[in-house]
């Protein structure tokens, strides 16, 4: 969790304050998910149970995936509504080729979704779109696209190669997408920390005009983590293929806000130039968590609630964290 | 109002190119869009010039286009609403609880039937404000300060109807979705009388006017004495009644109200409809009878090519591209 404090600051739009309420959202994060950990654990059996914990990280995953991506558009002051239709589509892509082995059907979904990305980032950077606009078109062409490739319909995986072991396999006793989107977290808390890509990516969302003049390759940055997003949304995607066995062209609506909503959660600001990869991850887990509370919760037999709560439950959430940053961030609201 | 609002940019991205095309596009591209998507079809699609495609289109139009109204007017003011599905799915949910006295008990149907039309409105449009609240006092981003009720919005109607599909036939309250006046569908008449309205009010009354002035420049709009909270909280109050009165026009053509579809997704087609019809996505300048062409457009597109057998999925790949294409028209012509 190094990444909570990067080590850069970026002079431009982004005020003293608003780092300031970011910084304590990002520590309260990390302390509200332990909150949240120690309650479950004390309050259910088998709440820290391997199973419970290891489903928890495989389940997840997915999502993880989809919010690292997100985090980095978000750092540059961009959005990208397309990433759930991107890894719908690439469910198919992944399924399609699961029938010619594990490492074909991986790459193929990768670079189905990175091909999304590059496009949203040509939208953006070369057509001068809006963000929202240009990744809500692409949402769309992807769906229609999973759509196309699938018929319609779900596309079982085959079980004859190794693909379906990228879901639902394990390696070392731990999930093997929970290793990949580890592995992700950790490459991207170091990208964005060490190296002058990192950098550049803060200091185009934290004052993009600045950085141009500045002489940082802007348009290049932005192309680039448009692209990194649709290509974790395509690996996430393929997982969603082979953990539940079939490519699902209809999955993924609302993942894009459910990512948007872990990002913010985890205090990177969505004007740009302040954010951290490990946050995030605590953000992702935190609403991830809420769901399983409530099936626990249930489980104790003392309530009923259904599970339709758990959105409004990650919905109250979210405005509890967005009310506290801005009472933080902002001295005096204007009347 | 588009030329006494110009948006400084201290930086041109690229080489913007100015085309003489551009203005003429900008102003007249969207109608003459339609004329040509009009002529092609009566070329080529069999039967289309009748009284019985027009009905058609126009009813699958219906709700978009209210929809669309709303959000054209918390776009002008520089926000956006992706809640309005969600509120729909809230009243949608809410009628049938009502008008079948399930919520509380009824003196007679035609009191059940009023409040069934009435009550859920109100909601939806206290929710609305309830986004506006977020937007103005917290000083949240519109993007995710409506993100809150998009996500728990939907949990809510889930949870009010236990996720069950509420299935009625209830003539009088259907009138809204399926009954006709003078030959033409109640929701058409409905659909246009909106249109009319905001149009009028956006040009001809002082609220419309502030309207475009915080969209405009809100720092000077404050200083010229407008009422920027009022102002911004009522257009998010108009557009949570216009989402929660095409909500219950939704239930009524189904027949049945499902709180898990009811409005899925409307946020998007509600913003495409805009962004096509030629609203400025930065606000301070807005178009209503752009927004009803934008979302005519994309109903004609996709009824072309569904008359045609194009199947449904490809569809939505073309309307992917003429968002993408119209709003890039549409910054040609600002140079």
């Amino acid at each position: 969790m190094a990444a909570t404090t990067p080590s850069v600051t970026v002079a431009g739009a982004t005020s003293p304050r608003a780092r300031w309420g970011s910084l304590v959202t990002r520590q309260g994060v990390l302390v509200a998910l332990v909150l949240l950990v120690l309650f479950g654990a004390l309050r259910y059996d088998n709440f820290l149970g391997a199973y419970n914990v290891l489903s928890v990280l495989r389940y997840n995953s997915m999502f993880a995936l989809i919010a690292l991506g997100m985090c980095f558009v978000i750092m540059t002051g961009g959005i990208d509504l397309s990433v759930g239709s991107v890894a719908a589509m690439t469910s198919v892509v992944s399924a399609l080729l699961s029938p010619y082995g594990l490492v074909p059907a991986l790459l193929a979904g990768t670079a189905a979704g990175a091909t999304v990305g590059l496009i949203n980032g040509v939208l953006v950077t070369r057509l001068g779109i809006l963000p929202f606009i240009a990744t809500l078109a692409t949402m769309q062409a992807a769906s229609g696209t999973g759509l196309l490739l699938a018929g319609n319909q779900s596309v079982s995986v085959s079980y004859d190669t190794a693909f379906v072991e990228l879901g639902q396999g394990d390696l070392l006793g731990i999930p093997t997408p929970a290793w990949i989107a580890g592995l992700a977290f950790a490459l991207g808390s170091v990208v964005l920390n060490f190296t002058a890509f990192g950098r550049y990516v803060l200091a185009v969302g934290g004052g993009e005009d600045a950085a141009r003049l500045m002489g940082l390759p802007v348009e290049r940055v932005k192309l680039l983590v448009y692209a990194l997003s649709g290509a974790l949304a395509g690996i996430a995607g393929v997982i969603l293929a082979s953990e539940f066995g079939a490519g699902q062209p209809t999955e993924g609506v609302g993942w894009e806000l459910f990512a948007i909503a872990s990002v913010v959660v985890g205090g990177t600001l969505l004007t740009g130039g302040v954010g951290s990869v490990g946050s995030t991850l605590a953000g992702v887990l935190l609403l991830g968590l809420i769901f399983t509370i409530l099936n626990f919760e249930n489980g104790m037999g003392w309530i009923s609630l259904s599970a339709y709560w758990q959105s409004v439950i990650r919905g109250a959430f979210l405005l509890l964290v967005v009310v506290l940053q801005s009472r933080l961030t902002t001295a005096r609201p204007p009347a | 109002m588009a030329e006494a609002l110009p948006r400084g940019t201290s930086l041109p991205a690229g080489g913007r190119r100015r085309t003489r095309l551009g203005p003429f596009l900008q102003r007249y591209g969207a109608v003459a869009a339609l004329v040509l998507l009009v002529l092609v079809n009566a070329a080529i699609t069999p039967n289309f010039l009748t009284l019985q495609t027009l009905n058609v289109n126009l009813t699958q139009v219906g709700t978009i286009v209210i929809v669309a109204v709303g959000m054209t007017l918390v776009i002008a003011t520089g926000g956006i609403d992706l809640s309005v599905g969600s509120l729909m799915a809230i009243s949608g949910a809410l009628a049938p609880l009502i008008f079948t006295g399930q919520l509380f008990p009824l003196p007679d149907s035609a009191v059940g039937v009023a409040l069934a039309f009435v009550l859920p409105v109100l909601v939806a449009g206290l929710f609305g404000l309830f986004n506006g609240w977020l937007v103005t006092r917290f000083s949240i981003q519109p993007i995710i300060a409506t993100l809150v009720l998009f996500i728990a919005g939907r949990g809510i109607a889930q949870v009010m109807t236990n996720g069950n599909l509420q299935v009625f036939k209830n003539p009088e309250f259907q009138f809204i979705g399926l009954g006709r006046m003078l030959g033409v569908p109640f929701q058409v008449v409905l659909m246009l009388a909106i249109v009319a309205l905001a149009a009028w009010a956006l040009r001809r009354t002082v609220f419309g006017r502030q309207v475009l002035a915080v969209g405009g420049n809100e720092a000077a709009a404050r200083l010229a004495g407008v009422p920027v909270s009022r102002v911004k909280l009522l257009v998010y109050g108009i557009s949570g009644l216009c989402a929660g009165l095409a909500g219950l026009i939704v239930i009524a053509l189904n027949s049945s109200s499902d709180a898990n579809l009811v409005g899925l997704g409307m946020e998007l087609d509600a913003i495409a409809a805009v962004a096509v019809g030629g609203t400025l996505l930065t606000g301070g300048r807005a178009t209503i009878a752009g927004t009803l062409l934008g979302a005519l457009i994309i109903q004609l597109v996709r009824y072309t090519l569904l008359a045609n057998g194009v199947p449904p999925a490809a569809a939505l790949v073309v309307k992917a591209a003429i968002i993408v294409l119209a709003v890039w028209l549409q910054r040609q012509g600002r140079g």
